[in-house]
């Protein structure tokens, strides 16, 4: 079994925060991913029956769309839903690693996976309830979000480029990186702003990442401005008329 | 939670694991990465064309292959994002459905057998029968091209030809946007204007599943919605976009036309109209001759220079209707010195809305949506308008000299597509919200709708359609173009049609964009007249961007008794084996768009945004490593080797040797003017207009493919209207003089053709024709039934059915891609949760959809988000067994289908297109079905059964029969 690093107070936690009142489930995120790492230091993500009946492929992160009611108000939304590595505090997908393939970075705390280290033996993704992981049959080994490691510190992008693939493509920049170890960085301020929240918290596995809820809607319930008073009956009135002394100016 | 059909990615069960044992401590593989080594070892930019948005993009290379494709953060276009579509181009650009070589046919028509031919034999078969065609009626060429993005090339080219079967997609697209803007206000929603993200308050989009301007309008959504604008999206579906709107409000299809009247109606009721806005930038002011019967009734009140009148109620007499100083009565009786009567254009607006006939209460059960939300929606667009109106401290000045210390903005902003356009009240319903927006004074101020240079232009625009031809052979303008009146029809001395697809005639007058759709029809039924080659780009016309599919194949193979193709020649040319190939006589094979240059030219679709104006170019990546060519290097090599006028030089010899690249710098539509307007001159120094300069492309290669000129601040608003913006417009060419552009509530060009149709006038309509005519070409944007609807028993077919693209295929014609598939390799039929119930239908059931056209059998999902007399489905995802090289037991052959099949190109009685009277648009989505549960289906059959009810035949067909 594998070791978690010793959590160290201050330590950075880099991490994904998603806005789920602007994502418009385009998949942009999805491919842009796909495609940085299929050619980058994790890949590549082998696909299968490419012009077949079941095409698929190893994805790091793959897009639902889920029709859901509000128990509560009974209102009707569609959400759109990124779905990829939380990079998880205390990871079960690490713990029952048999070999030491999947492990936590104590700097950064992105989880990853040693390919030459893995078996294959997939306990990491029965372990992980968030479906973060992929196994890839033509490589016989567990794949998964890397947060763009090989991107986000390679020295010869400009600055503002060292940004996981998905975050830099998200067209509706639904999707923040940075470090939420840091209370003062831009995404730990989004979430406290947002009220940001982890997914399933009460596995206890800590999810890095944040996501936040789809802001209030103002519908019919809560509209600014409502109708007026008839100002005029039409039966009663010739409305043209109300017009005809109307002073204007060109 | 149900997951809806959206995506298809699978949710595997997971069971967390009760134990956990640590003992051994990693080591770390990450240390080797090599982080001080670039991501390939060159970069190239370019232009994306994996849709029509046209994104910047940088192309990482490594060891000769593409390592990875991103957004240009410098582009004006993305900013440096990019959609899914953009990263997928990898896969495109390595597909294996890619041609190799040029093709020709050696089977029957359709069953897909080639033989791989040289280019120089291809050319040679091309030159043959366009050659014969030049020589006897350049109208038997029929050259249409598809999502074409070079038509500042192509149509200049069959102008030079001289046919005047010219168009591209537009018939079938969104023309009804482009005309019923252009018509109106000078410019349009398409990618040509766009709500003010930055400031906007409040945004109502009418449909849109995705757009031309796809990344802009994501981003411009986000932002929105991060500074706490209102989305209100009214759309059937609620899907994408409409899923993040504030609120969705689920409209029945084709009654837009209706909401909107109603919300005019409110707006009128309230007195919640912006007059001053009305009288200095639009028409509400000028008067309008009121004499029934009579051939200048209805027309505008000029004076001898032909300048519009309007009664100035401090002078108490009529005057100039664009002169400063005056009180322009906007209601009112007036009789002229002549004894004339006239009404100003506004009275007439308001006595139509006003009517009870577009009251909330009279058309909520029709739209679906009730009088109360009607009133409300008004209520809160007047609040945003006029309670929250903005003001941007920049000073400017109006075009009659007026200074303004600040610029009032009406932050409503509008934005609508082809949820408005397909339908055949398109055009009226277009203006409609245009006049909307009119009168909340929201148009081209702060926080509205925003046109993007080269526009405003003035109403209509001023080039016509070429109508005839020179000594050289050559039509006198480019075939495409905007009719002003019924002396600029392409109709015959009895008012027949002169293009094969009936734009310009009196069955379509403002048909602007041509009418792709009924090309393949009219080709076959030698109606108006049979052609003999047929020539087409990157359409895919046998398949998804055909109506009524399954006989327009019938069509392409028909044969006469003697055993000749009733199509004679056909021509293709694609960079894939899309449908189209099997189709097709003669393949010219192109290339990847990171294979070739390409020109986005401010005289074709411009990429420009509200603040600047730019164009851009694509610079081959790569050499291709197959034995085809760019394709606008092969339509320069066969106007040469035809010795059309312009691409040959005095001796015969060809002008343009380098090919596209040495055009798009060489070539002079007018002095000083050619497909880019970035550095121009010698110097490089010139903008817009400017001598050709040998080094432009290098320019732009270094400028990141692409230029960019902003407006200055304070011409970025009241474009029509403002000196600063006229004159700069004027500076770079975009438009002839700088007079404003007067918005056009009351529309004069429509009331010249229902003259004619009343009897005035030299060019009238055929008979046939006369009544339509009259009826649709009303000065006033009104709204009626759908012809579809009209034409069948409604109750018989009670549900409306729409398709739509994903997002990540939207607009693609390549979008048969190894990534994108795995997202869906397959589409299902959407209806409502309460709709299947009525029908006893569950989700993955099998059901007959059936029109008055025909039958077909699909698959159904559940999905609450669309409104319950709606069903819908994901169009394009079903692919042709045979096409893309995809496995003949792949899902987008069966269970995937396409609708197309049962939407007519015709309507019910045959006596028209199944499209706009106005402006030929294919009314895709005026499509009437009623659904029940297929008996039986056997889903090893791996078959869609579709039959129709044909005009021709009876046909039966299984549309994934290998062919």
């Amino acid at each position: 079994m594998t070791c978690l690093p010793q959590a160290k107070s201050g330590a950075k936690k880099l991490g994904l925060v998603i806005d789920l009142d602007i994502c418009v489930g385009c998949h942009a995120c999805a491919v842009a991913c796909k495609e940085w790492n299929d050619g980058g230091d994790f890949g590549p993500l082998p696909d299968e029956n490419k012009q077949q009946r079941e095409p698929f492929g190893v994805w790091f992160n793959r897009v639902h769309t889920y029709d859901v009611e509000n128990a509560a108000t009974k209102q009707q939304m569609t959400v759109h839903f990124p779905r990829s590595c939380l990079h998880c505090e205390t990871p079960d997908c690490v713990t029952v690693c048999p070999t030491g393939a999947s492990y936590k970075r104590a700097e950064d705390g992105i989880v990853l996976i040693d390919e030459d280290k893995c078996i294959g033996c997939k306990l990491c993704s029965w372990a992980c309830p968030y479906g973060a992981r992929e196994y890839s049959e033509v490589r016989g080994v567990m794949q998964k979000c890397t947060l763009c490691v090989d991107r986000i510190y390679n020295e010869t992008l400009a600055v503002e480029e060292r940004q996981p693939a998905c975050v830099l493509a998200c067209p509706t920049h639904a999707r923040h990186f940075g470090d939420l170890g840091d209370a003062d960085s831009a995404v730990s301020q989004l979430v406290a702003a947002r009220e940001g929240y982890a997914l399933m918290p009460e596995l206890g596995y800590q999810p890095v990442n944040r996501y936040l809820p789809p802001r209030p809607r103002r519908d019919q319930r809560n509209a600014v401005a409502k109708a007026q008073e008839e100002k005029i009956d039409l039966d009663q009135l010739p409305p043209l008329l109300r017009w005809v002394d109307k002073l204007l100016s060109r | 939670m149900a997951e809806c059909g959206q995506a298809d990615g699978c949710m595997r069960y997971h069971v967390r694991l009760l134990w956990s044992h640590p003992s051994r401590t990693p080591s770390m593989p990450h240390a080797d990465l090599k982080l001080d080594t670039p991501v390939g070892d060159t970069i190239k930019t370019t232009t994306c064309y994996m849709c029509a948005c046209r994104c910047g993009i940088k192309v990482h290379i490594k060891d000769g292959r593409i390592r990875y494709i991103e957004g240009n953060r410098a582009h004006p276009v993305n900013k440096g994002v990019l959609c899914a579509k953009g990263s997928a181009g990898i896969m495109q650009h390595y597909s294996p459905a890619r041609l190799r070589a040029p093709l020709k046919r050696i089977g029957k028509r359709g069953d897909g057998e080639f033989e791989e031919i040289s280019w120089e034999e291809a050319l040679g078969i091309a030159t043959g029968w366009l050659g014969d065609i030049r020589k006897t009626d350049p109208d038997k060429l029929a050259f249409f091209t598809g999502r074409d993005q070079s038509q500042a090339l192509t149509g200049w080219w069959a102008q030079a030809f001289g046919t005047v079967n010219y168009a591209a997609h537009g018939g079938f697209c969104s023309v009804n946007m482009a005309a019923g803007g252009l018509y109106s206000i000078g410019g349009s929603f398409w990618e040509f204007g766009d709500p003010d993200w930055e400031h906007s308050k409040y945004l109502l989009m009418f449909g849109v599943a995705e757009d031309h301007d796809s990344n802009p309008i994501k981003t411009g959504l986000g932002k929105l919605k991060t500074r706490g604008a209102k989305f209100v999206a009214i759309n059937p579906v609620k899907t994408g976009y409409a899923a993040i709107a504030d609120e969705w409000i689920g409209i029945r299809p084709g009654t837009d036309g209706l909401f909107v009247g109603a919300l005019i109606h409110e707006l009128l009721r309230n007195d919640w109209v912006d007059f001053d806005y009305l009288v200095r930038y639009a028409n509400a002011h000028w008067l309008v001759i009121t004499a029934p019967g009579a051939a200048d009734d209805g027309m505008f009140v000029r004076d001898g220079e032909g300048r519009p009148l309007c009664f100035d109620r401090a002078a108490k007499h009529t005057t100039h209707a664009s002169a400063g100083g005056i009180q322009p009565a906007i209601v009112g009786e007036f009789i002229l010195a002549d004894g004339r009567r006239a009404v100003p254009a506004f009275q007439l607006l308001a006595t139509r809305f006003l009517d009870a006939e577009y009251s909330p209460a009279a058309v909520a059960e029709r739209c679906g949506i009730s009088a109360e939300t009607i009133k409300r929606i008004a209520a809160e667009i007047a609040d945003v308008a006029f309670n929250q109106a903005i003001r941007l401290p920049v000073r400017w000045t109006d075009s009659s000299g007026i200074e303004h210390e600040e610029m009032l903005g009406r932050p409503v902003s509008f934005h609508a597509m082809r949820g408005i356009a397909a339908h055949s009240n398109g055009f009226h319903t277009c203006r409609m919200l245009h006049t909307l927006q009119l009168l909340l004074g929201a148009i081209d101020t702060p926080g509205s709708f925003r046109y993007q240079p080269p526009f405003p232009k003035p109403i209509p625009p001023a080039n016509r359609p070429g109508r005839t031809r020179r000594d050289n052979g050559a039509l006198d303008a480019a075939p495409l173009g905007f009719v002003h009146g019924p002396e600029d029809l392409l109709v015959d001395a009895n008012g027949k049609p002169r293009r094969l697809d009936k734009a310009f005639s009196w069955e379509f007058p403002l048909a602007a964009h041509g009418m792709l759709q009924s090309v393949i029809r009219n080709a076959w039924a030698g109606d108006p007249y049979p052609i003999d080659t047929l020539f087409l780009f990157m359409a895919n016309m046998s398949w998804n961007s055909a109506m009524n599919t399954t006989e327009t194949m019938h069509m392409l193979t028909d044969q006469h008794a003697n055993g000749d193709y009733k199509i004679p020649h056909i021509i293709y040319s694609d960079a894939y084996t899309s449908e189209m190939v099997a189709y097709a006589d003669l393949i010219l094979p192109d290339t990847t768009y990171l294979e070739r240059h390409d020109c986005i030219s401010l005289l074709d679709r411009p990429i420009s945004d509200a603040d600047g104006a730019a164009d851009s170019i694509r610079q081959p990546v790569f050499a291709p490593d197959r034995d085809v060519r760019p394709f606008q290097d092969v339509l320069l090599d066969l106007g040469a080797r035809l010795q059309l006028p312009g691409l040959v030089d005095d001796f015969g010899a060809a002008k343009y040797p380098g090919g596209f690249p040495e055009y798009m710098v060489k070539h002079e539509r007018a002095p000083g003017i050619g497909l880019l307007a970035g550095w121009r001159g010698i110097a490089a120094d010139k903008r817009g207009i400017g001598e050709p300069n040998p080094e432009q492309l290098k320019r732009y290669i270094d400028n990141g493919c692409f230029w960019h000129h902003e407006i200055p601040a304070s011409a970025r608003y009241y474009k029509m209207a403002n000196r600063d913006y006229l004159a700069w417009s004027k500076g770079l060419g975009f438009i002839g003089s700088p007079d404003p552009v007067v918005l056009q509530l009351y529309s004069e060009t429509l009331q010249k053709f229902r003259l004619a149709a009343l009897g005035h006038g030299k060019q009238q309509p055929p008979e046939k024709d006369r009544a339509r005519v009259a009826r649709y070409f009303d000065p006033l944007p009104f709204w009626y039934e759908p012809f579809e609807w009209s034409g069948i028993d409604q109750k018989k077919f009670p549900l409306s059915a729409l398709t739509q693209r994903p997002m990540f295929m939207y607009h693609s014609w390549g979008s048969q891609n190894a990534w994108l598939r795995q997202i869906a390799t397959r589409n299902w039929l959407h209806l409502h949760p309460t709709t299947a119930a009525l029908h006893g239908i569950v989700d993955e059931d099998w059901l007959i959809v059936e029109s008055h056209h025909g039958r077909i059998e699909v698959q159904a999902k559940l999905h609450a988000g669309v409104e319950p007399n709606t069903v819908w489905t994901w169009n394009a995802i079903g692919k042709r067994r045979g096409a893309w090289k995809l496995s003949d037991d792949a899902p987008e052959h069966a269970p995937g289908f396409l609708l197309n099949h049962v939407i007519s190109d015709v309507l019910p009685d045959l006596t028209y297109a199944n499209a706009d009277p106005i402006t030929g648009q294919a009314a895709w989505f005026d499509l009437r079905v009623r659904i029940e549960k297929a008996p039986t289906h056997d889903n090893a059959a791996q078959t869609i059964k579709t039959s129709i009810n044909s005009s021709m035949n009876s046909i039966e067909n299984s549309t994934s029969a290998t062919p």
